[in-house]
C-alpha cells in the first residue's frame, strides 16, 4: 500500500488509477482543512444506453442484466417494468409474487455477500472474509449459506443466480411448481434464524459516532415493503411517481468520475437500505420488526455505519417475506400474460439492493427501442458519500496516510457501492499544503 | 528428518484475480463458490482479488484469473504487466474469452455513444473496440461463459493444482438438452435458439426454463468434424430466416448478442447484415 501510493503520487492519477480499474480518492487538505474530495469512479463506460437502443424489446432483460453481475434482477426488474407501462400490460397475482420472491433472493444473496464478507471484516480487522474464516469459521459459514439460501430462490426463478434467463416482459419464461418452491423451505426457516443471529451479531459491532444529516430517498408503497412498485419519497418530503422523476432529479458530470452524480434539487442525497427502512419500517415483518427493536436503536437511523444494521434487517425481512408468498403460492394459468407492443415511452423505478434504481424506455412500433436511460443507485449515492467523506475527514487528519486511507475506505462502504465501482480498494491521496 | 518434511507446510500456488471492463459476474461466480470458496483459500494463496481482499500482493502468480475486456488505453498496459506476472493466465468469461456485450461497440461510432451518456464525451477515454484479452496477451485457457460455470472453474483450477492438462467439453447446448429430456423450444414453440452452434457449460440453461438459448457461452466446436471446427452458423441462420420468417436484421441480431464478436458469430451477423441491405 505504501509503495503504491507513492506510485500514485509519481504518476499521473488518471492512469495509474484506471491501471487498477477501480475506484479512488483524492482528498486535499490545506493548513488542516479540508478542501477537495473527489471519489473518482473508473470503471470503464460500457454504453448500454446506447447499445440497447436498436434492439427488440425483449432482449433487453439479457442485456441489462449484464450491468450488474451482483444485481442482474434489479436490473431486470426496472426494465420489464418500465416497457409494461407501454404496453400497458400489468402483472398482477402470483406472477406479481414470484417477481418479489425472486427479488427478495437477490437482497438475501446480495447483502450477506456485503455484510459478511465485505463489510465485516472492516469491524473485526481483517483484510476479507476470507480471512476472517480463520477465526470466525462459524460466522463466515453462517453467511456464506444465508448467501446460498438467497441464489437458491434465484436459481429455481431464474435459471441461475448471475444473470438470471427466465425474467420477461409479461412475466417469466417458466414459473416453478408448487412443489419445488416447498423444497426451498427448510432451508429459508435455517436462514431466517440466522439472519435473526446476524442482525444481533452486526448490532454488536462498535460504530462511529457520527451522524451526518442526510437527505434519504427510498421508494413507498402502499401495505408493503417497497421491491418493484411504490412512490419514491424523500426526508425533505417529495413524493412522486417514478414517471416525475427526471423533472427532480437530475445527472451531472463531474471531470473526474466515470460515473454521472445524481443530485435531488441539486443535492446530495442517500438512497439503499438505510433508507429504505426509514420510511418503511412499519411494513416489516413482525419478526423483524421485533429483531429491530430488540437492537435498542431508534429510527430515523442516520449513522451511515449502521447501513450494515438495515441491510441485515432486510435479509430478514426478505427470508420471512418469501417464505409468506411460498406459502401464498398457486401457480399461475400461463407463466406469463400476453403482450400487445405499442408505441411509446415508460418509465419504472424499482428497489435494487443498494437503492433505487431508475429507467426510462421509448419502444416504437415494431418494439425496437429507441432510447433507454439508466440511473443505478451507485450513481446516486456518490455525491453522499463525498459529503460523508468531507464530514469525517477532520476526524482523521492526524492518522497516518494509511490509516485515515482504511477509515475513508469503510465510510465508503457503508454504502455498498457497486462492486464494479469503488468497493474495495481505494487509493487515497492526500494532498496537505 | 522425515517428520520435519510432513510438517513444513507446502508452498500454496498464489492465485490473482484481475478485473478489467466487466460487470463483475464471472468474480461472483467465485465467491458463489461457498462452500469450495473457504476450501479453495485454503488450498491457493489468494494473492490478489481486490473485489473481495484489501490484502493485495504483488505477483508473480501461479495462476492469473482475469475477467473483462480491454476497452480503455491504459487496460492495454495493465494487461502486459498482469501477463508477465502470471505463470498460468486464464480467462474467465465471455468479456474476457470475447470482448463481452461490451463489444456491441465495435460496430457502433463510440463517440457518437459517448454522447448518448455523457454531458461531456470529452473527458471519456475509451477505446473504439471492445477487445478480448488473447488479442493483447498469449492465454493459457479460456473458460467460457456469461457468467463462467462454478462447476468448470472449480474443475479447472482442481486439475491445474494436480498439473492435469484441463480439457472442458465444447460440443452444441442441444446436446445437454437431447441429454436432459428437454423439448425443443424450437421444434416445440418456433422459438429462434442458438442451442445448435453454443458451446455447453450452463447444462441448457434456457431451454430448460422454455427459452431460447441465446448464445452466452459462446460458439460451440467440433460437432462432427471435431475439435476447431466452428459450428455451423449458417444453416442455424438460414433455419431462422426461412423456416421461423425471421428477417435479416432479426438473424443479425440473434447472432450479435453476449459473444457477438466471435468469428463464427461475428461473420454470420456480417452476412446478414449484408442481406438486409441488399432487400
Ligand atoms: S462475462 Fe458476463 S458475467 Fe462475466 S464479467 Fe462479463 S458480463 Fe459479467
Ligand atoms: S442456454 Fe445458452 S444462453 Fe442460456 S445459459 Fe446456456 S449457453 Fe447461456
Amino acid at each position: 500500500m505504501a509503495e503504491e501510493k507513492h506510485k500514485a503520487r509519481t504518476i499521473a492519477i488518471n492512469t495509474i488509477a484506471r491501471v487498477e480499474g477501480e475506484g479512488a480518492l483524492r482528498v486535499t487538505v490545506t493548513d488542516g482543512l479540508v478542501q477537495d474530495v473527489e471519489l473518482r469512479i473508473f470503471e470503464p463506460p460500457r454504453f448500454f444506453e446506447a447499445f440497447l437502443q436498436g434492439r427488440h424489446y425483449d432482449e433487453v432483460t439479457d442485456i441489462v442484466a449484464r450491468i450488474c453481475g451482483i444485481c442482474p434482477v434489479a436490473y431486470q426488474m426496472s426494465a420489464v417494468h418500465a416497457l409494461e407501462q407501454i404496453f400497458g400490460v400489468e402483472v398482477t397475482g402470483s406472477l406479481r409474487d414470484l417477481r418479489r420472491l425472486i427479488y427478495c433472493g437477490e437482497w438475501i444473496e446480495s447483502h450477506a455477500l456485503h455484510v459478511y464478507m465485505l463489510q465485516a471484516p472492516d469491524f473485526l480487522g481483517y483484510d476479507s472474509g476470507i480471512a476472517m474464516a480463520k477465526d470466525h469459521a462459524d460466522m463466515v459459514t453462517r453467511g456464506l449459506r444465508l448467501k446460498k439460501a438467497g441464489n437458491a430462490i434465484m436459481t429455481l426463478l431464474g435459471g441461475r443466480s448471475v444473470h438470471p434467463v427466465s425474467v420477461k416482459v409479461g412475466g417469466f419464461s417458466r414459473v416453478p411448481r408448487r412443489r419445488e418452491l416447498e423444497g426451498l423451505k427448510d432451508e429459508l426457516l435455517w436462514a431466517r434464524d440466522a439472519a435473526v443471529a446476524t442482525v444481533r451479531w452486526v448490532a454488536g459491532f462498535e460504530y462511529p459516532d457520527f451522524l451526518p444529516d442526510s437527505l434519504f430517498v427510498a421508494l413507498r408503497a402502499s401495505g408493503e415493503y417497497p421491491f418493484n412498485e411504490g412512490q419514491i419519497v424523500s426526508s425533505n418530503g417529495l413524493q412522486i411517481s417514478a414517471t416525475e422523476f427526471e423533472r427532480h432529479f437530475a445527472e451531472q458530470q463531474v471531470s473526474y468520475s466515470n460515473a454521472l452524480h445524481c443530485t435531488l434539487h441539486g443535492s446530495p442525497y442517500l438512497v439503499g437500505p438505510l433508507a429504505r427502512l426509514n420510511f418503511n419500517h412499519d411494513h416489516l415483518s413482525p419478526l423483524a420488526r421485533q429483531i429491530l427493536a430488540g437492537t435498542g436503536l431508534t429510527l430515523p437511523l442516520r449513522n451511515p455505519f449502521h447501513g450494515i444494521i438495515a441491510r441485515s434487517v432486510e435479509i430478514l425481512y426478505a427470508l420471512e417475506e418469501s417464505l409468506r408468498l411460498i406459502e401464498l403460492y398457486d401457480p399461475p394459468p400461463s407463466p406469463s400474460v400476453a403482450v400487445v407492443v405499442r408505441p411509446g415511452s415508460g418509465t419504472a423505478c424499482t428497489e435494487a439492493p443498494r437503492g433505487i434504481l431508475y429507467h426510462r424506455y421509448r419502444v416504437d412500433a415494431d418494439g425496437i427501442i429507441r432510447e433507454a436511460k439508466i440511473v443505478p443507485p451507485t450513481s446516486q449515492n456518490q455525491g453522499r458519500i463525498e459529503q460523508d467523506l468531507r464530514l469525517f475527514m477532520p476526524r482523521l487528519l492526524n492518522l497516518p496516510d494509511k490509516e485515515a486511507a482504511l477509515a475513508c475506505e469503510r465510510v465508503i462502504r457503508c454504502y455498498d457501492p457497486c462492486i464494479s465501482c469503488a468497493t474495495h480498494f481505494l487509493r487515497l491521496e492526500i494532498e496537505r499544503e | 528428518m522425515e517428520r520435519q518434511k510432513e510438517t513444513t507446510t507446502p508452498v500454496r500456488p498464489r492465485l490473482g484475480i484481475f478485473k478489467f471492463t466487466s460487470c463483475d459476474g464471472c468474480q461472483l461466480s467465485i465467491l458463489n463458490l461457498e462452500d469450495d470458496l473457504l476450501t479453495l483459500g485454503q488450498v491457493l494463496d489468494i494473492s490478489y482479488f481486490p473485489e473481495a481482499s484489501s490484502d493485495m500482493r504483488a505477483g508473480p502468480y501461479d495462476i492469473a484469473l482475469v475477467e473483462g475486456s480491454i476497452t480503455t488505453p491504459e487496460d492495454t498496459h495493465r494487461i502486459l504487466s498482469v501477463r508477465e506476472q502470471a505463470k498460468v493466465l486464464i480467462t474467465i468469461g465471455a468479456c474476457a474469452t470475447a470482448g463481452g456485450i461490451q463489444a456491441l461497440r465495435n460496430w457502433a461510432d463510440v463517440e457518437a455513444f459517448k454522447r448518448v451518456v455523457y454531458p461531456n464525451p470529452q473527458y471519456i477515454e475509451s477505446l473504439t473496440a471492445s477487445t478480448p484479452i488473447s488479442e493483447h496477451v498469449r492465454v493459457d485457457f479460456e473458460l467460457w461463459g456469461c457468467p463462467i460455470d462454478r462447476g468448470q472453474l472449480l474443475r479447472l483450477l482442481t486439475d491445474l493444482s494436480a498439473g492435469v492438462q484441463s480439457r472442458l467439453p465444447s460440443h452444441p447446448v442441444c446436446v445437454d438438452c437431447k441429454r436432459r429430456g428437454i423439448v425443443c423450444v424450437m421444434v416445440a414453440k418456433g422459438i429462434p435458439c442458438l442451442g445448435p452452434v453454443t458451446r455447453t457449460g450452463c447444462g441448457a440453461i434456457c431451454p430448460g426454463m422454455g427459452r431460447d438459448c441465446y448464445g452466452c457461452f459462446g460458439p460451440a466446436e467440433g460437432s462432427v468434424l471435431g475439435p476447431g471446427v466452428p459450428p455451423n452458423t449458417a444453416s442455424l441462420a438460414k433455419q431462422f430466416h426461412h423456416g421461423l420468417q425471421l428477417i435479416p436484421v432479426e438473424v443479425l441480431r440473434r447472432f450479435r448478442g453476449i459473444n457477438g464478436s466471435v468469428k463464427p458469430f461475428r461473420e454470420e451477423s456480417q452476412v446478414w447484415e449484408r442481406l438486409g441491405r441488399d432487400e
